[in-house]
């Protein structure tokens, strides 16, 4: 049985989705979706704490690599997949209110069904060795969160949903297209077969051609600066429990897999010597945080500023992604997970707002804090990790990327790091000052504490960026063993 | 019970403080108010016997953990923090019995979170004079910055939420932009961040990574990020917070906030550089070269000036008190820029002297807004005579801002005046006496003024605030005087401070 556990994380909720619309009852599919949920973070969590025995390699149906399908599980995609399966799983605890107000009865099944597709697409990602097969689940997990997003009440969801799906299948076809140049040069889908097959051949200009699609693609899917276009509108229109779970998640997956992408398929090398991806990401993530951050300033909708902020955000992990040594990398797949549970955590504060005010404009939250005085201080709490302050989970994210900015002496970076972390500082206080200091509005004012059942997951999420801001041997401990590895420090074979 | 117990205990108190708050809420503001003094008194108790070992010559510590590896929370006790946390705990009692005074006479709002986060400032003031390492400290900073937040903008009103802005803005940019990139920094070169006697920037294994230049520099950015300290042009935080209750202006804007920025820059110049090597360091050629921290000896000379000026066009009195703290706190940052052993002394002491006489002053400014209702200066002819008390203090604790005999402030400005002779500095010397004279003219009238102006068609009777409220500033006002006769005992005490070697 535990040997099989790397298949079944994929297995049990890709399985359940199609069973639980067979099933139809509303009630009884919800409480085994959160079965389902709990299970697949149970098995992420014995995945990784079996890491110590080294990766595990699974092959599917039995091929052996590189014909058949292999599922690794290292460090990385075990961290990622926890974060994944444990914020999917807290979120639909948190939802059945939340949903029950926002989406429409008829849809529910279909809606706990598109969850589990979206995370088993999600998980897919991590899990797979396989690069076609990463194709995929990129695809399950895009199309499920088109669908999840066009569930949203407004009229506007289903048009947020449409713009996502184009911009979205432009980066599929992408990254396909990389996939098939790839193929084309080194005959092998076996992400690790294609490493070792593409070392004689790194000069030729078919690899360079596929390494840029394949960035671009993920680029779209991860909503760097300037290809985010999508992002604010499917946040903001989506049903804030899908808000919650594919900000936490989504994004953090496509940077996952362009992290695979960077330093085990092609090598650092490849990406940051031969290609200037480096400097390209820096000033990328640079800009995209500065104009993302004074994007979120100016907006009316407390969802749409968190929307802005997660585009500034990505540019953190990516900027310790470009300085390949084992500081910067700690530090960016750190900060995935951390900004997960921050902004999942901010999502689902909000999704409680949501819920007693009706509305997620600003004018209608004024003066909540009186009413709500629970869930505004949770965001206080979740924003003060946002912005970085000690004992925060931000705090140890923008710590681990701040020092090694300064050991590779990119000065310019760490300033201008600190001081876009500034201006969160202003959409987050701004946020405050109108919960706690405006004369409420007449929603705010005849608004209830939202119920137990949604503010002990909310702050679930939000205690543990506290308790992941002061003990660290599971976030940037785990982050930290996952870059040594990634860089082959402590593994025969690797790359430096 | 060993020292390191009484560490952990003395930082406890306030957190069981905190909880104990909540737990009893408004339901009985008696008990809830009883609580907060008997942990005060008892935080005060475990102080002074720490101080005994500390004082001897101990040095004990206590770790927390490890957030990253190599950063961790840690507290070591060394006599300035411990001299800190003394003027810190000693005063809450204080402060704690006039809050109740005035918060009741004063009918207000949410007093449960008044006294909840009061308490938690009281630990982050502990946590930062007891902190090992500039981690530490770094964490205790900015968990006062957030704790006191919701004091300053208690009133809940348009005026709170502007001065809570600037307060916000100006601690958080300051640090995140500046204090903590400076950390970053010496971690770096340093490799570690414990505060080291004779400094980390120091030790022999530093040669060379770091150009004396970029000492400088790297001082600027510790002297700017320590907002706390209010030098100008970083100062406009402390008149903002002002929109806060008395209370809090006193024990917070006069004691724990500002003097841990002034603790940490005095911290920053004795363990992280050492105060061997400021002075050493020289830059620029030629035979007379500048010491490295001249340009901040001459703008925290400059500072004191000009808050000083700002101070005498200031009608309100807290506003005046305001400015005066940020002339003052300029005086211990100019002890630390300075670098000699009588100067960092004076910065020291300056933080006990200050923080006793200051606090007077605005007890005494909250005790008159609760009695007679007035907050401008000019208002306040011929108060004397109906709060006598109250004016009395007000011209003792005076005398110890001034730093005339026999006010503790006296010996404080002795020895930095020494350090500005040691090293040459004439010009700072001669600020330092213009800015005594200034202070004359800004304190002196307002108590004069009070005895001495006729009273007009209305006499005024005897109405002094209540009793919670007068009692305490009387106290705090004689200690600023016993202080004086306990100069030399202060100074020995925080002699092995600027003596270790590297």
């Amino acid at each position: 049985m535990i040997e099989q556990l790397p298949v079944l994380v994929i297995v049990i909720p890709l399985m359940a989705a199609p069973l639980f619309i067979l099933i139809g009852n509303r009630k009884l599919v919800l409480l085994l979706t959160q079965l389902v949920c709990w299970t697949v973070f149970g098995i992420a969590v014995t995945l990784l704490s079996r890491m110590q025995d080294g990766p595990i390699s699974y092959e599917l149906g039995g091929w052996p690599s590189p014909y058949g399908i292999v599922y690794t599980v290292d460090y990385l995609s075990s961290f990622v997949m926890l974060f994944v399966s444990g914020l999917g799983a807290i979120v639909i605890t948190y939802a059945p209110q939340s949903i029950k107000k926002e989406v429409h009865q008829s849809k529910h099944t279909l809606f706990y069904a598109s969850y589990l597709l979206c995370m088993t697409g999600l998980l897919g990602m991590c899990i797979t060795g396989d690069l076609f097969n990463v194709f995929v689940f990129l695809e399950i997990s895009s199309l499920s969160s088109y669908a999840l997003i066009s569930l949203g009440k407004t009229r506007r969801a289903p048009l947020a949903a449409l713009h996502y799906l184009i911009i979205g299948t432009v980066g599929a076809t992408f990254f396909l297209i990389g996939i098939g140049l790839l193929y084309q040069m080194t005959g092998t889908l076996n992400m690790a077969d294609i490493a070792a097959r593409i070392q004689p051949i790194d000069h030729s200009r078919t690899l360079l051609v596929a390494f840029a699609f394949m960035t671009v693609g993920l680029f779209i899917k991860m909503a760097v600066f300037p290809l985010h276009t999508w992002l604010p509108n499917a946040y903001t229109y989506a049903p804030s429990v899908v808000t919650c779970f594919i900000a936490a998640t989504a994004t953090k997956v496509s940077v996952y897999a362009f992290i695979r992408l960077i330093y085990v398929i092609f090598t650092p090398q490849f990406a940051f010597e031969r290609l200037p991806l480096d400097q390209a990401l820096m000033a990328f993530s640079l800009v995209g945080i500065f104009v993302a951050s004074a994007a979120a300033i100016y907006q009316t909708n407390i969802k749409r500023l968190l929307a802005y902020s997660s585009v500034a955000q990505i540019g953190y992990m990516l900027l310790g992604i470009s300085m390949s040594n084992v500081g910067g990398l700690t530090a960016g797949i750190t900060h995935m997970f951390n900004h997960a549970l921050i902004k999942g955590g901010l999502f689902m504060v909000v999704g409680c707002f949501a819920l007693r005010i009706g509305s997620v404009k600003l004018d209608d939250l004024r003066g909540a804090g009186k009413t709500m005085p629970l869930t505004s201080f949770a965001w206080v709490v979740g924003g003060l990790g946002l912005i970085g302050l000690p004992m925060t989970a931000g705090f140890v994210s923008k710590w681990l990327l701040l020092t090694s900015a300064l050991s590779l002496g990119l000065w310019p970076v760490a300033v201008l790091m600190l001081l876009s972390s500034l201006l969160a500082v202003v959409y987050i206080w701004r946020v405050v000052e109108i919960l706690y200091f405006s004369p409420p509005s007449h929603l705010a004012q005849s608004a209830k504490e939202a119920p137990m059942a949604m503010l002990i997951p909310t702050y679930v999420v939000i205690g543990s960026t506290i308790v992941f801001g002061c003990w660290t041997v599971y976030s940037a401990g785990i982050a930290h063993a996952a870059a040594q590895s990634l860089l082959g420090i402590s593994q025969a074979g690797g790359v430096q | 019970m060993t020292p390191e117990n009484l560490i952990w205990i003395a930082m406890l108190l306030p957190l069981v403080a905190i909880a104990l708050i909540f737990i009893v809420g408004e339901k009985s503001p008696n008990i809830r108010e009883a609580c907060t003094i008997g942990i005060a008194v008892a935080l005060f108790s475990v102080t002074t016997r720490l101080a005994g070992f500390v004082f001897s010559g101990g040095r004990p510590s206590f770790k927390m953990g490890e957030i990253l590896p190599g950063f961790e929370i840690a507290f070591t006790v060394e006599p300035l923090g411990m001299l800190f946390a003394l003027v810190a705990s000693g005063l809450w009692i204080l402060t704690t019995v006039y809050a109740i005074g005035y918060m009741r006479g004063h009918h207000e709002k949410n007093q449960t979170r008044f006294y909840a986060c009061f308490a938690s400032a009281i630990f982050a003031a502990l946590a930062a004079a007891f902190a090992a390492n500039l981690f530490t400290l770094f964490v205790a900073y900015e968990l006062m910055t957030i704790s006191t937040y919701p004091l300053v903008t208690h009133h809940g009103d348009e005026k709170a939420k502007k001065g809570g802005r600037i307060y916000l803005g100006i601690l958080l940019s300051t640090s995140v932009a500046f204090f903590m990139l400076a950390i970053a920094w010496t971690w770096t070169v340093a490799g570690t961040l414990d505060f080291t006697p004779g400094g980390i920037l120091a030790q022999p294994n530093i040669d060379g990574k770091i150009s004396d230049f970029q000492l400088s520099v790297l001082l600027g950015l510790f002297a700017f990020g320590i907002g706390k300290a209010a030098i100008m042009p970083f100062h406009r935080w402390l008149p903002a917070a002002m929109v806060a209750p008395t209370p809090v202006s006193a024990l917070l804007h006069a004691v724990a906030v500002v003097k841990v920025g002034v603790f940490s820059i005095l911290k920053v110049s004795i363990y992280i550089f050492g105060i061997d090597l400021i002075s050493e360091t020289r830059l620029g050629e030629g035979p007379n070269p500048i010491m490295m921290s001249d340009w901040l000896c001459y703008l925290a000379g400059a500072t004191i000036l000009l808050a000083s000026l700002v101070a005498m066009t200031k009608d309100n009195l807290k506003a005046r008190l305001a400015y005066s703290t940020i002339s003052q706190l300029a005086y211990i940052t100019l002890g630390a820029a300075l670098a000699t052993t009588d100067s960092v002394i004076g910065g020291g002491m300056h933080i006990a002297m200050h923080a006793v006489g200051k606090i007077t002053l605005f007890f005494c400014a909250g005790a008159i807004y609760v009695a007679a209702h007035k907050t401008d200066i000019s208002d306040m002819r011929g108060l004397g005579r109906a709060m006598p008390l109250t004016m009395g203090a007000f011209l003792l604790a005076t005398l110890s801002i001034i730093g005339l005999p026999p006010g503790g402030g006296a010996w404080s400005k002795w020895f930095l005046a020494m350090g500005t002779v040691q090293t040459g500095h004439f010009w700072l010397l001669a600020a330092l006496m213009v800015s005594s004279l200034l202070n004359i003219a800004y304190l002196i009238p307002i108590p004069i003024r009070a005895f001495m102006t006729p009273v007009g068609e209305t006499p005024m009777k005897f109405k002094e605030a209540p009793m919670m409220c007068v009692v305490p500033l009387c106290i705090t006002a004689v200690g600023s005087v016993v202080l004086f006769f306990f100069g030399n005992e202060i100074y020995n005490v925080l002699l092995p401070i600027a003596t270790s070697t590297r």
